[in-house]
Protein backbone atom coordinates (compact mmCIF):
# COMPACT_ATOMS: atom_id res chain seq x y z
CA UNK A 1 0.00 0.00 0.00
CA UNK A 2 1.25 3.45 -0.81
CA UNK A 3 2.15 6.16 1.63
CA UNK A 4 -0.94 7.68 3.25
CA UNK A 5 0.09 11.24 2.46
CA UNK A 6 0.08 10.72 -1.31
CA UNK A 7 -3.18 11.20 -3.17
CA UNK A 8 -5.30 8.05 -3.42
CA UNK A 9 -5.76 8.51 -7.14
CA UNK A 10 -3.18 10.13 -9.37
CA UNK A 11 -4.13 10.73 -12.98
CA UNK A 12 -1.41 11.91 -15.31
CA UNK A 13 -1.68 13.01 -18.92
CA UNK A 14 -4.75 10.86 -19.49
CA UNK A 15 -6.19 10.70 -23.00
CA UNK A 16 -9.14 8.72 -24.20
CA UNK A 17 -11.01 8.76 -27.48
CA UNK A 18 -14.26 7.20 -28.59
CA UNK A 19 -14.07 6.76 -32.34
CA UNK A 20 -12.73 10.02 -33.72
CA UNK A 21 -13.98 12.05 -30.78
CA UNK A 22 -11.41 12.95 -28.14
CA UNK A 23 -13.11 12.53 -24.72
CA UNK A 24 -10.05 13.35 -22.61
CA UNK A 25 -7.06 15.22 -23.91
CA UNK A 26 -4.22 14.93 -21.44
CA UNK A 27 -5.87 15.55 -18.11
CA UNK A 28 -4.09 15.55 -14.73
CA UNK A 29 -5.95 15.08 -11.50
CA UNK A 30 -5.18 14.17 -7.89
CA UNK A 31 -7.92 12.78 -5.66
CA UNK A 32 -7.00 13.30 -2.02
CA UNK A 33 -7.53 10.58 0.57
CA UNK A 34 -10.48 10.97 2.89
CA UNK A 35 -12.07 13.75 0.87
CA UNK A 36 -15.22 13.99 -1.17
CA UNK A 37 -14.21 15.07 -4.66
CA UNK A 38 -16.88 16.09 -7.11
CA UNK A 39 -16.37 15.94 -10.85
CA UNK A 40 -18.71 18.26 -12.70
CA UNK A 41 -19.14 19.19 -16.28
CA UNK A 42 -21.70 19.49 -19.02
CA UNK A 43 -23.35 16.31 -20.30
CA UNK A 44 -21.20 14.33 -22.67
CA UNK A 45 -17.86 15.44 -21.25
CA UNK A 46 -16.98 11.92 -20.19
CA UNK A 47 -17.53 12.14 -16.45
CA UNK A 48 -18.83 8.59 -16.31
CA UNK A 49 -16.05 7.49 -18.66
CA UNK A 50 -13.56 8.82 -16.12
CA UNK A 51 -15.03 6.56 -13.42
CA UNK A 52 -14.84 3.59 -15.76
CA UNK A 53 -11.21 4.40 -16.50
CA UNK A 54 -10.41 4.56 -12.79
CA UNK A 55 -12.22 1.25 -12.26
CA UNK A 56 -10.23 -0.29 -15.10
CA UNK A 57 -13.33 -1.20 -17.13
CA UNK A 58 -11.88 0.60 -20.12
CA UNK A 59 -8.28 1.37 -20.97
CA UNK A 60 -7.02 4.85 -21.88
CA UNK A 61 -5.26 5.80 -25.09
CA UNK A 62 -2.28 7.18 -23.20
CA UNK A 63 -1.45 8.32 -19.71
CA UNK A 64 -1.42 6.78 -16.29
CA UNK A 65 -3.98 6.22 -13.53
CA UNK A 66 -2.63 5.19 -10.15
CA UNK A 67 -5.02 4.04 -7.48
CA UNK A 68 -3.37 3.66 -4.08
CA UNK A 69 -0.02 3.47 -5.80
CA UNK A 70 -1.11 0.77 -8.29
CA UNK A 71 -1.06 1.50 -12.00
CA UNK A 72 -4.58 0.54 -13.11
CA UNK A 73 -3.90 0.73 -16.84
CA UNK A 74 -1.34 -2.08 -16.76
CA UNK A 75 -2.99 -4.53 -14.37
CA UNK A 76 -3.80 -8.10 -15.34
CA UNK A 77 -7.42 -9.12 -15.04
CA UNK A 78 -6.96 -10.96 -11.75
CA UNK A 79 -4.95 -8.13 -10.20
CA UNK A 80 -7.61 -5.72 -11.37
CA UNK A 81 -10.28 -7.84 -9.67
CA UNK A 82 -8.22 -7.76 -6.46
CA UNK A 83 -8.11 -3.98 -6.64
CA UNK A 84 -11.83 -3.71 -7.40
CA UNK A 85 -12.67 -5.52 -4.20
CA UNK A 86 -11.44 -2.35 -2.52
CA UNK A 87 -13.49 -0.06 -4.74
CA UNK A 88 -17.21 0.55 -4.42
CA UNK A 89 -19.19 1.96 -7.27
CA UNK A 90 -22.73 3.24 -7.39
CA UNK A 91 -24.20 3.14 -10.87
CA UNK A 92 -26.65 5.71 -12.12
CA UNK A 93 -29.75 3.61 -11.51
CA UNK A 94 -28.31 1.38 -8.85
CA UNK A 95 -27.83 -1.60 -11.17
CA UNK A 96 -29.32 -3.97 -8.61
CA UNK A 97 -29.64 -7.58 -9.71
CA UNK A 98 -33.32 -7.75 -10.51
CA UNK A 99 -33.76 -11.46 -9.84
CA UNK A 100 -32.71 -11.16 -6.19
CA UNK A 101 -34.21 -9.54 -3.11
CA UNK A 102 -32.61 -6.53 -1.42
CA UNK A 103 -31.04 -8.86 1.13
CA UNK A 104 -29.51 -11.15 -1.49
CA UNK A 105 -28.24 -8.20 -3.49
CA UNK A 106 -26.21 -6.95 -0.56
CA UNK A 107 -25.14 -10.44 0.41
CA UNK A 108 -24.09 -11.11 -3.21
CA UNK A 109 -20.52 -9.70 -3.11
CA UNK A 110 -19.97 -11.14 0.38
CA UNK A 111 -21.08 -14.60 -0.73
CA UNK A 112 -18.99 -14.45 -3.89
CA UNK A 113 -15.80 -13.32 -2.20
CA UNK A 114 -15.85 -14.83 1.28
CA UNK A 115 -16.69 -18.13 2.95
CA UNK A 116 -18.60 -16.53 5.83
CA UNK A 117 -21.45 -18.41 7.47
CA UNK A 118 -25.01 -17.46 6.59
CA UNK A 119 -25.47 -16.13 10.14
CA UNK A 120 -22.49 -13.83 9.80
CA UNK A 121 -23.67 -12.66 6.37
CA UNK A 122 -27.06 -11.83 7.85
CA UNK A 123 -25.45 -9.70 10.54
CA UNK A 124 -23.27 -7.90 7.99
CA UNK A 125 -26.18 -7.26 5.63
CA UNK A 126 -28.33 -5.93 8.48
CA UNK A 127 -25.55 -3.55 9.48
CA UNK A 128 -25.13 -2.25 5.94
CA UNK A 129 -28.88 -1.84 5.54
CA UNK A 130 -29.16 -0.03 8.86
CA UNK A 131 -26.59 2.52 7.63
CA UNK A 132 -28.75 3.41 4.63
CA UNK A 133 -31.96 3.20 6.68
CA UNK A 134 -33.53 0.32 4.77
CA UNK A 135 -33.30 -2.60 7.18
CA UNK A 136 -37.07 -2.91 6.94
CA UNK A 137 -36.90 -3.29 3.15
CA UNK A 138 -34.77 -6.42 3.41
CA UNK A 139 -37.24 -8.76 1.73
CA UNK A 140 -38.42 -6.46 -1.05
CA UNK A 141 -37.50 -7.08 -4.68
CA UNK A 142 -35.71 -4.34 -6.64
CA UNK A 143 -38.85 -3.74 -8.72
CA UNK A 144 -40.70 -2.76 -5.53
CA UNK A 145 -38.23 0.01 -4.64
CA UNK A 146 -38.40 3.67 -5.56
CA UNK A 147 -35.46 5.12 -7.48
CA UNK A 148 -33.97 6.69 -4.37
CA UNK A 149 -34.35 3.51 -2.34
CA UNK A 150 -32.74 1.45 -5.09
CA UNK A 151 -29.74 3.75 -4.99
CA UNK A 152 -29.50 3.43 -1.23
CA UNK A 153 -29.59 -0.36 -1.51
CA UNK A 154 -26.90 -0.15 -4.16
CA UNK A 155 -24.86 1.99 -1.78
CA UNK A 156 -25.21 -0.64 0.92
CA UNK A 157 -24.08 -3.24 -1.59
CA UNK A 158 -21.12 -1.12 -2.65
CA UNK A 159 -19.87 -0.85 0.95
CA UNK A 160 -20.52 -4.53 1.66
CA UNK A 161 -16.85 -5.45 1.36
CA UNK A 162 -15.66 -2.32 3.24
CA UNK A 163 -13.91 -0.63 0.32
CA UNK A 164 -11.31 2.11 0.58
CA UNK A 165 -13.08 4.33 -1.91
CA UNK A 166 -16.51 4.94 -3.39
CA UNK A 167 -17.41 6.20 -6.83
CA UNK A 168 -20.84 7.65 -7.43
CA UNK A 169 -22.12 8.01 -10.98
CA UNK A 170 -24.72 10.79 -11.09
CA UNK A 171 -26.28 9.83 -7.76
CA UNK A 172 -28.77 12.71 -7.70
CA UNK A 173 -30.28 12.47 -11.17
CA UNK A 174 -34.06 12.28 -11.17
CA UNK A 175 -34.49 12.33 -7.40
CA UNK A 176 -37.15 14.22 -5.46
CA UNK A 177 -35.83 16.79 -2.95
CA UNK A 178 -36.21 14.47 0.03
CA UNK A 179 -34.35 11.50 -1.37
CA UNK A 180 -31.80 13.91 -2.85
CA UNK A 181 -31.22 15.23 0.68
CA UNK A 182 -30.91 11.68 2.00
CA UNK A 183 -28.37 10.72 -0.64
CA UNK A 184 -26.31 13.88 -0.10
CA UNK A 185 -26.17 13.24 3.62
CA UNK A 186 -25.35 9.55 3.15
CA UNK A 187 -22.45 10.23 0.81
CA UNK A 188 -20.91 12.64 3.30
CA UNK A 189 -21.59 10.46 6.34
CA UNK A 190 -20.32 7.25 4.75
CA UNK A 191 -17.19 9.03 3.65
CA UNK A 192 -16.43 10.38 7.12
CA UNK A 193 -17.63 7.43 9.21
CA UNK A 194 -15.94 4.71 7.15
CA UNK A 195 -12.85 6.74 6.32
CA UNK A 196 -13.49 6.45 2.59
CA UNK A 197 -12.39 8.53 -0.30
CA UNK A 198 -15.35 9.49 -2.45
CA UNK A 199 -15.61 10.59 -6.04
CA UNK A 200 -18.96 11.95 -7.08
CA UNK A 201 -19.82 12.58 -10.70
CA UNK A 202 -22.68 15.02 -10.91
CA UNK A 203 -24.08 18.09 -12.50
CA UNK A 204 -26.40 19.06 -9.70
CA UNK A 205 -24.44 22.10 -8.59
CA UNK A 206 -26.24 22.85 -5.32
CA UNK A 207 -26.19 19.34 -3.92
CA UNK A 208 -22.74 18.49 -5.14
CA UNK A 209 -21.12 21.65 -3.86
CA UNK A 210 -22.72 21.21 -0.45
CA UNK A 211 -20.67 18.06 0.18
CA UNK A 212 -17.63 18.66 -2.00
CA UNK A 213 -14.22 19.21 -0.46
CA UNK A 214 -12.89 19.64 -3.95
CA UNK A 215 -14.57 20.26 -7.30
CA UNK A 216 -13.12 19.52 -10.72
CA UNK A 217 -14.80 21.07 -13.71
CA UNK A 218 -14.39 19.11 -16.92
CA UNK A 219 -15.09 20.47 -20.36
CA UNK A 220 -13.82 19.72 -23.84
CA UNK A 221 -11.58 16.94 -22.59
CA UNK A 222 -9.73 19.13 -20.09
CA UNK A 223 -9.98 20.06 -16.43
CA UNK A 224 -10.98 23.69 -16.89
CA UNK A 225 -11.20 24.67 -13.24
CA UNK A 226 -10.65 23.11 -9.86
CA UNK A 227 -10.96 24.15 -6.25
CA UNK A 228 -13.41 24.25 -3.36
CA UNK A 229 -17.01 25.24 -4.04
CA UNK A 230 -16.54 28.78 -2.73
CA UNK A 231 -13.31 29.22 -4.63
CA UNK A 232 -14.97 28.17 -7.87
CA UNK A 233 -17.96 30.41 -7.31
CA UNK A 234 -15.71 33.40 -6.83
CA UNK A 235 -13.23 32.42 -9.50
CA UNK A 236 -12.72 34.62 -12.52
CA UNK A 237 -12.73 31.66 -14.89
CA UNK A 238 -15.38 31.91 -17.58
CA UNK A 239 -15.93 28.17 -17.45
CA UNK A 240 -16.49 28.15 -13.72
CA UNK A 241 -18.81 31.11 -13.95
CA UNK A 242 -20.93 29.61 -16.69
CA UNK A 243 -21.24 26.24 -15.04
CA UNK A 244 -21.74 27.33 -11.44
CA UNK A 245 -24.40 29.85 -12.43
CA UNK A 246 -25.98 27.72 -15.13
CA UNK A 247 -25.69 30.31 -17.90
CA UNK A 248 -27.00 29.09 -21.27
CA UNK A 249 -24.17 30.58 -23.31
CA UNK A 250 -20.47 31.02 -22.62
CA UNK A 251 -17.39 28.88 -23.20
CA UNK A 252 -19.86 26.01 -23.70
CA UNK A 253 -21.84 27.46 -26.60
CA UNK A 254 -25.62 27.27 -26.80
CA UNK A 255 -25.43 26.35 -30.49
CA UNK A 256 -24.08 23.07 -31.71
CA UNK A 257 -21.38 23.88 -34.29
CA UNK A 258 -23.09 24.65 -37.61
CA UNK A 259 -22.59 26.64 -40.78
CA UNK A 260 -23.55 30.29 -40.72
CA UNK A 261 -27.26 30.76 -40.01
CA UNK A 262 -27.89 33.25 -42.84
CA UNK A 263 -26.03 31.06 -45.34
CA UNK A 264 -28.01 28.08 -44.18
CA UNK A 265 -31.38 29.79 -44.69
CA UNK A 266 -30.46 31.42 -48.00
CA UNK A 267 -29.03 28.24 -49.51
CA UNK A 268 -32.54 26.77 -49.43
CA UNK A 269 -31.30 23.36 -48.42
CA UNK A 270 -28.61 23.07 -51.14
CA UNK A 271 -25.95 22.66 -48.51
CA UNK A 272 -27.62 19.60 -47.05
CA UNK B 1 -21.39 -3.06 -58.88
CA UNK B 2 -18.39 -1.87 -56.90
CA UNK B 3 -20.78 -0.80 -54.19
CA UNK B 4 -22.28 -4.26 -54.07
CA UNK B 5 -18.88 -5.93 -53.72
CA UNK B 6 -17.96 -3.43 -51.03
CA UNK B 7 -21.18 -4.20 -49.20
CA UNK B 8 -20.56 -7.92 -49.55
CA UNK B 9 -17.04 -7.54 -48.19
CA UNK B 10 -18.24 -5.47 -45.27
CA UNK B 11 -20.88 -7.96 -44.23
CA UNK B 12 -18.36 -10.76 -44.66
CA UNK B 13 -15.88 -9.06 -42.37
CA UNK B 14 -18.68 -8.29 -39.96
CA UNK B 15 -19.75 -11.91 -39.92
CA UNK B 16 -16.26 -13.20 -39.21
CA UNK B 17 -15.72 -10.60 -36.51
CA UNK B 18 -18.87 -11.74 -34.77
CA UNK B 19 -17.88 -15.36 -35.18
CA UNK B 20 -14.51 -14.51 -33.65
CA UNK B 21 -16.06 -12.71 -30.70
CA UNK B 22 -18.52 -15.56 -30.20
CA UNK B 23 -15.69 -18.12 -30.24
CA UNK B 24 -13.68 -16.18 -27.68
CA UNK B 25 -16.78 -15.95 -25.51
CA UNK B 26 -17.37 -19.70 -25.85
CA UNK B 27 -13.80 -20.29 -24.69
CA UNK B 28 -14.34 -18.06 -21.67
CA UNK B 29 -17.63 -19.78 -20.86
CA UNK B 30 -16.02 -23.22 -21.07
CA UNK B 31 -13.13 -22.07 -18.89
CA UNK B 32 -15.66 -21.21 -16.20
CA UNK B 33 -17.24 -24.67 -16.12
CA UNK B 34 -15.04 -26.25 -13.40
CA UNK B 35 -15.82 -23.38 -11.03
CA UNK B 36 -19.53 -23.56 -11.70
CA UNK B 37 -19.71 -27.33 -11.25
CA UNK B 38 -18.67 -26.80 -7.64
CA UNK B 39 -21.64 -24.49 -7.15
CA UNK B 40 -24.48 -26.78 -8.02
CA UNK B 41 -27.34 -24.54 -6.81
CA UNK B 42 -26.45 -22.06 -9.57
CA UNK B 43 -26.98 -24.74 -12.22
CA UNK B 44 -30.15 -26.06 -10.60
CA UNK B 45 -31.65 -22.59 -10.70
CA UNK B 46 -30.89 -22.24 -14.39
CA UNK B 47 -32.02 -25.78 -15.19
CA UNK B 48 -35.37 -24.73 -13.80
CA UNK B 49 -35.74 -21.58 -15.87
CA UNK B 50 -34.20 -22.99 -19.05
CA UNK B 51 -35.41 -26.59 -18.88
CA UNK B 52 -38.40 -27.04 -16.61
CA UNK B 53 -40.17 -23.93 -17.85
CA UNK B 54 -39.81 -25.18 -21.44
CA UNK B 55 -41.47 -28.45 -20.54
CA UNK B 56 -45.08 -27.52 -21.22
CA UNK B 57 -44.53 -26.41 -24.82
CA UNK B 58 -42.39 -29.50 -25.46
CA UNK B 59 -45.03 -31.85 -24.03
CA UNK B 60 -47.93 -30.32 -25.93
CA UNK B 61 -46.06 -30.07 -29.23
CA UNK B 62 -44.63 -33.57 -28.88
CA UNK B 63 -48.09 -35.00 -28.33
CA UNK B 64 -49.57 -33.26 -31.37
CA UNK B 65 -46.66 -34.04 -33.66
CA UNK B 66 -46.98 -37.71 -32.63
CA UNK B 67 -50.71 -37.67 -33.29
CA UNK B 68 -50.27 -36.15 -36.74
CA UNK B 69 -47.59 -38.72 -37.54
CA UNK B 70 -49.96 -41.49 -36.46
CA UNK B 71 -52.73 -40.19 -38.66
CA UNK B 72 -50.64 -39.52 -41.76
CA UNK B 73 -48.58 -42.64 -41.36
CA UNK B 74 -51.70 -44.77 -41.08
CA UNK B 75 -53.24 -43.28 -44.22
CA UNK B 76 -50.12 -44.06 -46.21
CA UNK B 77 -49.37 -47.46 -44.75
CA UNK B 78 -52.92 -48.77 -44.94
CA UNK B 79 -52.81 -48.65 -48.76
CA UNK B 80 -50.08 -51.26 -48.62
CA UNK B 81 -51.69 -53.20 -45.80
CA UNK B 82 -48.70 -52.31 -43.67
CA UNK B 83 -50.47 -50.38 -40.93
CA UNK B 84 -48.95 -52.73 -38.34
CA UNK B 85 -45.64 -50.98 -39.02
CA UNK B 86 -47.06 -47.66 -37.83
CA UNK B 87 -45.11 -47.96 -34.57
CA UNK B 88 -41.77 -48.16 -36.36
CA UNK B 89 -42.58 -45.26 -38.62
CA UNK B 90 -43.68 -42.99 -35.78
CA UNK B 91 -40.79 -43.91 -33.50
CA UNK B 92 -38.03 -43.68 -36.09
CA UNK B 93 -39.16 -40.35 -37.47
CA UNK B 94 -39.46 -38.92 -33.98
CA UNK B 95 -36.28 -40.28 -32.47
CA UNK B 96 -33.95 -39.58 -35.38
CA UNK B 97 -35.41 -36.44 -36.86
CA UNK B 98 -38.45 -34.68 -35.50
CA UNK B 99 -37.66 -35.06 -31.82
CA UNK B 100 -34.26 -33.34 -31.86
CA UNK B 101 -35.13 -30.81 -34.58
CA UNK B 102 -38.59 -29.66 -33.50
CA UNK B 103 -37.66 -29.71 -29.82
CA UNK B 104 -34.58 -27.61 -30.62
CA UNK B 105 -36.62 -25.13 -32.66
CA UNK B 106 -39.11 -24.81 -29.81
CA UNK B 107 -36.26 -24.56 -27.32
CA UNK B 108 -34.71 -21.72 -29.33
CA UNK B 109 -38.01 -19.86 -29.35
CA UNK B 110 -38.85 -20.46 -25.73
CA UNK B 111 -35.58 -20.64 -23.79
CA UNK B 112 -33.07 -19.13 -26.24
CA UNK B 113 -34.99 -15.91 -26.68
CA UNK B 114 -35.51 -15.65 -22.92
CA UNK B 115 -31.79 -16.10 -22.28
CA UNK B 116 -30.86 -13.42 -24.80
CA UNK B 117 -33.41 -10.96 -23.48
CA UNK B 118 -32.39 -11.56 -19.88
CA UNK B 119 -28.66 -11.18 -20.47
CA UNK B 120 -29.18 -8.25 -22.85
CA UNK B 121 -31.30 -6.43 -20.28
CA UNK B 122 -28.78 -7.17 -17.56
CA UNK B 123 -26.23 -5.50 -19.79
CA UNK B 124 -28.51 -2.56 -20.61
CA UNK B 125 -29.28 -1.93 -16.92
CA UNK B 126 -25.56 -2.09 -16.06
CA UNK B 127 -25.99 -5.20 -13.92
CA UNK B 128 -23.12 -6.89 -15.74
CA UNK B 129 -20.91 -3.81 -15.31
CA UNK B 130 -21.85 -3.66 -11.64
CA UNK B 131 -20.76 -7.28 -11.24
CA UNK B 132 -17.45 -6.51 -12.89
CA UNK B 133 -16.94 -3.61 -10.52
CA UNK B 134 -17.65 -5.96 -7.62
CA UNK B 135 -14.77 -8.07 -8.94
CA UNK B 136 -17.17 -10.81 -10.07
CA UNK B 137 -16.73 -12.15 -13.58
CA UNK B 138 -20.17 -11.96 -15.23
CA UNK B 139 -19.19 -14.58 -17.79
CA UNK B 140 -18.59 -17.17 -15.11
CA UNK B 141 -21.36 -16.08 -12.81
CA UNK B 142 -24.11 -15.43 -15.38
CA UNK B 143 -23.24 -17.03 -18.73
CA UNK B 144 -21.58 -20.32 -17.76
CA UNK B 145 -24.44 -21.65 -15.58
CA UNK B 146 -26.95 -20.75 -18.30
CA UNK B 147 -24.85 -22.41 -20.97
CA UNK B 148 -24.50 -25.58 -18.90
CA UNK B 149 -28.21 -25.62 -18.19
CA UNK B 150 -29.01 -25.40 -21.92
CA UNK B 151 -26.48 -28.12 -22.69
CA UNK B 152 -28.06 -30.44 -20.13
CA UNK B 153 -31.73 -29.63 -20.80
CA UNK B 154 -31.80 -29.86 -24.59
CA UNK B 155 -31.18 -33.64 -24.92
CA UNK B 156 -33.61 -34.32 -22.09
CA UNK B 157 -36.29 -32.15 -23.68
CA UNK B 158 -35.76 -33.85 -27.05
CA UNK B 159 -36.09 -37.27 -25.39
CA UNK B 160 -39.31 -36.21 -23.69
CA UNK B 161 -40.59 -34.82 -26.98
CA UNK B 162 -39.99 -38.15 -28.73
CA UNK B 163 -41.45 -40.20 -25.90
CA UNK B 164 -44.63 -38.14 -25.76
CA UNK B 165 -44.83 -38.23 -29.55
CA UNK B 166 -44.76 -42.03 -29.57
CA UNK B 167 -47.60 -42.02 -27.07
CA UNK B 168 -49.48 -39.54 -29.28
CA UNK B 169 -49.04 -41.90 -32.22
CA UNK B 170 -50.43 -44.69 -30.09
CA UNK B 171 -53.50 -42.60 -29.19
CA UNK B 172 -54.37 -42.06 -32.82
CA UNK B 173 -53.12 -45.27 -34.38
CA UNK B 174 -54.21 -47.76 -31.76
CA UNK B 175 -56.95 -45.78 -30.04
CA UNK B 176 -58.78 -44.28 -33.01
CA UNK B 177 -57.69 -46.21 -36.08
CA UNK B 178 -57.63 -49.73 -34.61
CA UNK B 179 -54.02 -50.65 -35.33
CA UNK B 180 -53.16 -53.68 -33.25
CA UNK B 181 -51.59 -52.48 -30.02
CA UNK B 182 -49.22 -55.42 -29.73
CA UNK B 183 -47.97 -54.87 -33.27
CA UNK B 184 -47.50 -51.12 -32.70
CA UNK B 185 -45.23 -51.62 -29.71
CA UNK B 186 -43.50 -54.90 -30.53
CA UNK B 187 -42.54 -53.91 -34.07
CA UNK B 188 -41.20 -50.64 -32.71
CA UNK B 189 -39.12 -52.51 -30.15
CA UNK B 190 -37.82 -54.94 -32.70
CA UNK B 191 -36.87 -52.43 -35.38
CA UNK B 192 -35.71 -49.26 -33.68
CA UNK B 193 -31.99 -49.69 -33.11
CA UNK B 194 -30.39 -48.06 -30.13
CA UNK B 195 -27.10 -47.15 -31.79
CA UNK B 196 -28.34 -46.35 -35.27
CA UNK B 197 -31.48 -44.48 -34.33
CA UNK B 198 -31.67 -43.42 -30.70
CA UNK B 199 -27.98 -42.55 -30.35
CA UNK B 200 -28.02 -40.44 -33.53
CA UNK B 201 -30.95 -38.51 -32.13
CA UNK B 202 -29.15 -37.96 -28.86
CA UNK B 203 -26.01 -36.73 -30.64
CA UNK B 204 -28.10 -34.32 -32.68
CA UNK B 205 -29.87 -32.94 -29.66
CA UNK B 206 -26.60 -32.44 -27.77
CA UNK B 207 -25.16 -30.51 -30.71
CA UNK B 208 -28.33 -28.43 -31.06
CA UNK B 209 -28.30 -27.73 -27.33
CA UNK B 210 -24.75 -26.40 -27.46
CA UNK B 211 -25.34 -24.31 -30.57
CA UNK B 212 -28.67 -22.78 -29.50
CA UNK B 213 -27.46 -21.87 -26.01
CA UNK B 214 -24.18 -20.55 -27.37
CA UNK B 215 -25.99 -18.30 -29.85
CA UNK B 216 -28.46 -17.18 -27.17
CA UNK B 217 -25.91 -16.19 -24.54
CA UNK B 218 -23.60 -14.61 -27.13
CA UNK B 219 -26.37 -12.49 -28.62
CA UNK B 220 -27.40 -11.33 -25.16
CA UNK B 221 -23.86 -10.53 -24.09
CA UNK B 222 -23.04 -8.83 -27.39
CA UNK B 223 -26.33 -6.90 -27.62
CA UNK B 224 -26.29 -3.14 -28.00
CA UNK B 225 -27.45 -2.06 -24.55
CA UNK B 226 -30.64 -0.27 -25.58
CA UNK B 227 -34.21 -1.52 -25.89
CA UNK B 228 -33.85 -1.67 -29.65
CA UNK B 229 -30.54 -3.48 -29.37
CA UNK B 230 -31.97 -6.12 -27.04
CA UNK B 231 -35.01 -6.66 -29.23
CA UNK B 232 -32.83 -7.10 -32.32
CA UNK B 233 -30.58 -9.50 -30.45
CA UNK B 234 -33.56 -11.58 -29.35
CA UNK B 235 -34.83 -11.80 -32.90
CA UNK B 236 -31.37 -12.76 -34.14
CA UNK B 237 -31.17 -15.53 -31.56
CA UNK B 238 -34.35 -17.15 -32.84
CA UNK B 239 -33.51 -16.70 -36.53
CA UNK B 240 -29.86 -17.75 -36.32
CA UNK B 241 -30.57 -20.69 -34.01
CA UNK B 242 -33.33 -21.98 -36.26
CA UNK B 243 -31.14 -21.74 -39.35
CA UNK B 244 -28.24 -23.35 -37.51
CA UNK B 245 -30.46 -26.20 -36.33
CA UNK B 246 -31.79 -26.96 -39.81
CA UNK B 247 -28.39 -26.65 -41.46
CA UNK B 248 -26.63 -28.77 -38.87
CA UNK B 249 -29.42 -31.32 -39.01
CA UNK B 250 -28.70 -31.91 -42.67
CA UNK B 251 -24.96 -32.14 -42.10
CA UNK B 252 -25.30 -34.49 -39.13
CA UNK B 253 -27.80 -36.70 -40.92
CA UNK B 254 -25.52 -36.88 -43.95
CA UNK B 255 -22.57 -37.88 -41.77
CA UNK B 256 -24.35 -40.38 -39.58
CA UNK B 257 -26.56 -42.35 -41.98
Amino acid sequence: MADSTTPLIEIRNLSFARGDRMIFDGIDMDIERGKVSVIMGPSGTGKTTLLRLIGGQIRPLTGSIKVDGVEVTKLSRSALFQLRKRMGMLFQNGALLTDMSVYDNIAFPIREHTQLSEKMIRTLVSMKLQVVGLRGARDLMPSELSGGMARRVAMARAIALDPMMMMYDEPFTGQDPISMGVLVRLIRELNDALGLTSIVVSHDIEEASSIADMIYLLSGGKVVAQGSATALRESGSEWAKQFMKGLPDGPVPFHYPAIDYADDLLSGGDSL
Amino acid sequence: MLNFIQQLGRSGIDFFQRLGRASILLGQILAGIPGVLLRFPLIIQQLYSVGVLSLLIILVSGLFVGMVLGLQGYNTLVDFGAEESLGIMVAVSLVTELGPVVAALLFAGRAGSALTAEIGLMKATEQLSAMEMMAIDPIRRVLTPRFLAGFISMPLLAAIFSAVGVIGGDFVGVGLLDVDEGAYWSQMQASVDFYDDVMNGIIKSVVFGIVVTWIAVFEGYDAIPTSEGVSRATTRTVVHSSLAILGLDFILTAIMF
